[in-house]
Formats: C-alpha cells, structure tokens, sequence
C-alpha cells in the first residue's frame, strides 16, 4: 500500500478489517469443534469462545462498515468478501488440527488479543477503545482457560507434552505475521489509534516465555517463517475453505433472512 | 398516555423488564439498562450489552417495545451502545442480592483485580448462594449462558452457578 495515496479513513477502515477478520476467522474455526470436544464442558467452553469471537467480530465491523462509508454493514463484510479482502493473522486460518493445536492456536492468540486490546484501552478513536475494553474481559477468559490447558497437556502425558510441543513448532511459523508494522499500522499508531505492535511483541513474547518456562516446553528456532502477509491479503490456502462454507449460505440466497 | 408520559414513567415501566437469562433480575438491575432521555419528542433508551456476543440482546430489545407499546408509547427508540464497556461493577447490591436468592453466585471481585489475577492464571475463591461455605471449586469455567461458570459446594454438595466477574 502506498505511503501517499492512503487517507486516514482508508487506513482506518483497513485496521478495523485487521481486528474483526481475525476474530471473525477464530470465531468460525472454533465453531467446528462444536459438538466434537473431548467432553461436555470443554464443548461449552470452545463454543462460548466462537461466540465471543463473533460477537466482538460483529462489533468492530460494523464500525469498519460506517468508516468506509459504501453502504456495507457487518454482514455484508464478512460474507461478501473473498480471500484477497480478508486481513485476518495466518495464524488464525491455520486448521483446528488436534485438540492440542486448538489449545495453544487459542492461547497465542489469546495472550496477543489480551495485550492488543489492553493497549487499545487507550485509543484516541472512542470506538475502537470501547471495543477493546470491551473484548478484553473476554479474552482474559480465553487466556487463562487456553492457558490452564497448555499447563495440563505440557505436563501430562508423553503423549500429549509430544502433542503440544509439535502444535508449537507447526505454529511458530505464523508468529512473524503478528508483529508486522506497515504504513497503516504506523500511520494510525502516530494518531494514537493503533496500539505499538512491537510493544505488543514484548509483552507476548514475556507471556509466552513464562508460561512455557513453567511446563518445559521450547520455543523452536524458526528460519523460515511464513512470508505471506496477512495486512496485504495474502493468505494460506486454508482460508479459502474456511470462507466457501461460511458463507455459502448468504451467497447462494442473497436476501435469505434467519 | 403518550404526550403525559414522563421519563420516569417510562423508566418505571422499564423496571419491569426481566433479564431473559435470568429472570430473577431487571435489566436496569443488571446494569443493561443505561439511560433513558426524552429529545424532541422521542424517548431515547439506551441498553448496553453485557458480552459482545451475547444473544439476548435482541430479545430484551423486543421486551422493551412490548413493555411500552402495550402502554400505548410508541414515540422511542432503542440506541444499543458499547462505550463505556458494560462490567460487574455497575451490577447494584439489590441486584446481587436478587441473584443470590435465586441461586446464582454474585460476582465478588473488582473487574480490576479480576484482570489482574486473569493472566496470571490465578483463580478466586466463591461463597455458595445456598449454604454460604467457601470451600467450593470451579467445575466449568463456561455454563449455559456467556455470562456463567459452575462450581460445586463440597460443603452442602450441590452444584451452582456463579456470575462471572467481567
């Protein structure tokens, strides 16, 4: 995206598609456990997630839609885009793979939506605070829930500290795509509407650390990250797959009301 | 009666209205309920909700235009606002002793301290609406509604709800 030809709407708008679209693609992941957990409870617990996700989604989305000014809503947003449009981390398209891939997908993403949103408290776009505060007493559930797990299965058996590790290492390659700062993100952290992504970094990277510390579990070296860029629509070929069965519905009956 | 109506009426009137999750407790109890102001002729209400997700929102909606329209007040409507973030804190000492008798656990810490001990993992302890023991554990941090998690009263041995801190 070029520097001179981006106004402050425009990299508003993109910003908030950043937030929602990572929620929105968590949300929709998630809720394919629906019905598949390992018992009862932790159904109830991953379903309450995806619907978290989706309420805070909604949310900053339908701002996204009066900030662009076309007429679209949050509706219109989130099933009448194509892969190209969608600005949500790698990270979160990644397949829900085992249970102890789902867990510490949940807990990186938690533990980055938790230090984002506490930092997007403090935004000068009132919006986007109340979002953040807003989200924040959510994601603080999923961190401590998602992070519960990590402890239990990177303790439990050599089975599932196996499982944790390797969801570890096959996530670690989307890490790089949660930190990049391009012109919108410098532009609207100069207005004092985006939060300092390297700040985030730090605190994630403290979280994380200590949290692993206190399991034994390593964090990998990885030489070649994922160089696709989520902020400029380039996604893994998951997230195609992911939109087809999502919003099926509303492009095959455009006016379909349920 | 619309032209008479006042705001406190309408306020009254809204005082009516149940918390469709839990019924034991008003909207304004729960702190939903933000504001209600007359403007050029318009009763403007506004509601918050209490997660973002929460899918109760639409029906409460519905129970406020019931409530008024079936007094003939027509002339408002309903504004849902998220800034300031609803949380726990606002919920009044009626409404946590309301939810209490019911048999739900109120929330007993500070949103603040709640954050705090969050990341850390830390969990807090909760007093049994029926036989007020602490000696209590979290069986799921997530129940039937968004806003609930249960726990289990090694005292009496029962189990129970609690709303979570938020």
């Amino acid at each position: 995206m070029n520097k001179a030809t981006i106004s402050f709407e425009e990299a508003l708008f993109e910003y908030c598609l950043r937030l929602g679209d990572t929620s929105l693609i968590m949300g929709q992941r998630l809720s394919e456990w629906c019905g598949h957990a390992p018992y009862l409870e932790e159904d109830i617990a991953i379903s309450n997630f995806a619907l978290d996700y989706i309420g805070q989604a909604r949310i900053i989305l339908s701002y996204a839609g009066k900030v662009e000014d076309k007429g679209r809503n949050e509706d219109s947003l989130a099933y009448l885009r194509d892969a190209l449009q969608f600005r949500n981390l790698l990270m979160a398209e990644q397949p829900n793979g085992d249970f102890g891939t789902t867990v510490m997908k949940q807990y990186l993403i938690g533990v980055y939506n938790f230090h984002l949103y506490s930092l997007l408290q403090k935004s000068k776009d009132s919006e986007i605070a109340a979002f953040a505060a807003k989200s924040l007493k959510e994601v603080a559930y999923h961190v401590r829930h998602s992070g519960d797990w990590v402890s239990r299965l990177g303790d439990g058996t050599d089975e599932s500290k196996k499982r944790i590790q390797d969801a570890i290492e096959d996530l670690w390659y989307f890490v790089d795509d949660m930190f990049q700062i391009d012109d919108v993100e410098t532009m609207l952290l100069s207005n004092g509407v985006a939060a300092d992504l390297n700040e985030v970094k730090k605190l994630w990277t403290a979280t994380v650390t200590d949290k692993f510390k206190t399991v034994s579990l390593t964090i990998p070296e990885v030489n070649n990250a994922m160089r696709l860029d989520s902020r400029k629509g380039n996604h893994t070929e998951h997230l195609g797959y992911i939109l087809a069965e999502m919003q099926v519905l509303p492009r095959s009956y455009p006016d379909a009301k349920w | 009666m619309t032209g008479e109506v006042n705001v406190e009426q309408v306020k009254e009137l809204l005082n009516g209205v149940l918390d469709p999750e839990i019924p034991a407790l008003t909207i304004a109890d729960l702190g939903i309920l933000r504001d209600v102001v007359f403007k050029d002729g318009i009763f403007e209400i506004t509601i918050t909700p209490t997660f973002t997700g929460c899918p109760a929102m639409g029906v409460i909606e519905q129970d406020i235009d019931e409530v008024l329209r079936l007094e003939g007040i027509t002339n408002f409507k309903i504004k849902t606002v998220m800034a300031p973030a609803w949380t726990t804190d606002w919920m009044s000492d009626e409404g946590k002793r309301k939810l209490k008798e019911y048999g739900i656990a109120p929330p007993s810490v500070s949103t603040e301290d709640h954050l705090k001990a969050m990341i850390t993992g830390k969990k807090h302890a909760v007093q049994c609406p029926f036989c007020n023991s602490m000696s209590t554990r979290l069986t799921s941090p997530f129940g039937s509604t968004a806003c609930k998690a249960l726990h289990y009263c090694d005292s009496c041995q029962q189990p129970f709800e609690e709303f979570k801190c938020h």
